[in-house]
């Protein structure tokens, strides 16, 4: 038996250990359960320890002596006080960073792609268009404005600002419905690629 | 240095990432590229404390014999495997490659499958239509669920030339009220983002310091 082959055995019983919870909770979906912790854990760990901490601190500054990167490592560092109850204040500074520098990076790319391009796609372009697409561009128009509207909490929702909310509601549930059915789709297409492997590739696998 | 110090090294790095988007400046735009190295080190490192606050939650529970701790001996086992693993052999190939392609590739897919089941009856909790706005839920979920199948491109109505389908109907759904939802929810969402972006560089917003911050 090759690797190949023991790998694709010991997938199929794992597959099924999960699949087990379906029935009940059992120690065999505990302990598949468990493994795939240890085992993600211990993979993401390697991952991010040598793509960040050794390609972006450790090989950069100690080998290529650029020493604009030593306060990337001195500030990971300082995420460990963390550890201890009495010197957690101290990444507090690690965090800080993290956040703000974040929170500066996101400010101009947030309007730009989240505000601006969005309001520029929702503004109709109706010359030269089909009728169906005009319509279309409007119902877009409609639904991206009354959402706002009923996202808008600065003013109590009654008269018109109510008419217009209760239209943005209707849409947001049309969305929320569509983005539901859209989402069990993807994870029943999961679960068919479950039983292909199961039904299809083990039994080749072992020759059956 | 406890709470003012964290606040104003926040409003520096906050601002020099901002500064960088409107100035063409060739040393600001190196110290960004620095700040975005930075920011996977750190992020890097706070992985490794996750994994060390992980070890050790399990090492208590083995020592002190609590219930189910066997299975604590099988994440400890699982964790230490993979990283003696790439230190013995390597990232790329070799058992850590094989734990990943065999094991844990193959239980996240499961996992992420097992919540069909999960979903599906959420759904028949959640679907039941008891109002106007149930309904159109029920109704758009249903119909884009029909739509991705290839029974949803047999049913449906032929008006004179064109065949009206259930996938017709879905492809619409998304295209332009599910669009319109997801926009409006983006805008509102980019904008809220943005406030509470600008509220943690000032420093009004520290609560993601932790208590007494």
């Amino acid at each position: 038996m090759d690797a190949s082959m023991a790998g694709t055995i010991l997938a199929a019983i794992f597959t099924l250990a999960i699949f087990s919870l379906l029935y009940r909770d059992n120690p065999f979906y505990r302990f598949a359960e468990h493994l795939l912790v240890g085992v993600s854990a211990g993979y993401y760990v390697v991952h991010y320890f040598s793509s960040a901490v050794l390609r972006k601190f450790a090989y950069p500054v100690f080998v290529s002596q650029d020493w604009w990167l030593l306060p990337g490592g001195l500030l990971g560092l300082l995420m460990l006080f963390r550890l201890s109850r009495h010197t957690q204040w101290v990444s507090r500074y690690a965090i800080a960073f993290y956040v703000a520098a974040w929170s500066g990076y996101l400010i101009p790319s947030v309007i730009q792609e989240r505000v601006l391009v969005q309001i520029q796609g929702t503004i109709p372009q109706l010359i030269g268009a089909t009728p169906g697409a005009v319509i279309g561009a409007l119902i877009l128009l409609v639904g991206v404005t009354t959402i706002l509207v009923y996202f808008y909490f600065s003013a109590e929702h009654r008269g018109a600002l109510n008419s217009l909310s209760r239209i943005g509601i209707t849409f947001l549930m049309i969305g929320f419905g569509a983005s539901f059915g859209y989402t069990v789709m993807g994870r029943v297409s999961l679960l068919i690629g479950r039983f292909q492997f199961l039904f299809q590739e083990v039994p080749e696998v072992l020759g059956l | 240095m406890k709470k003012t110090g964290p606040v104003i090294l926040g409003f520096l790095v906050g601002i020099l990432m901002l500064v960088q988007y409107f100035t063409p400046n060739a040393w600001i735009e190196a110290r960004y590229n620095n700040v975005l190295d930075w920011k996977q080190v750190v992020f890097g490192m706070t992985l490794i404390l996750g994994v060390v606050s992980l070890f050790l939650y399990h090492w208590r529970k083995i020592s002190r014999r609590q219930s189910g701790w066997g299975y604590s001996v099988v994440t400890i086992g699982g964790l230490l495997f993979m990283i003696f693993a790439a230190l013995i052999w390597s990232p790329e190939a070799g058992p850590y490659r094989w734990m990943f392609d065999y094991v844990q590739a193959p239980m996240q897919a499961t996992m992420f499958a097992l919540l069909a089941f999960y979903v599906a009856s959420a759904s028949y909790r959640a679907f039941r239509a008891r109002g106007f706005h149930a309904a159109l839920l029920l109704t758009a979920g249903v119909i884009v669920m029909l739509g991705r199948v290839p029974l949803g491109e047999l049913i449906g109505v032929r008006i004179g030339e064109t065949h009206i389908s259930l996938a017709t109907i879905s492809s619409w759904i998304l295209d332009y009220p599910n669009l319109a939802a997801k926009r409006g929810v983006m805008i509102g969402v980019g904008l809220g983002m943005t406030a509470t972006a600008i509220k943690i560089i000032v420093g009004i917003e520290r609560t993601y310091l932790g208590r007494g911050a």
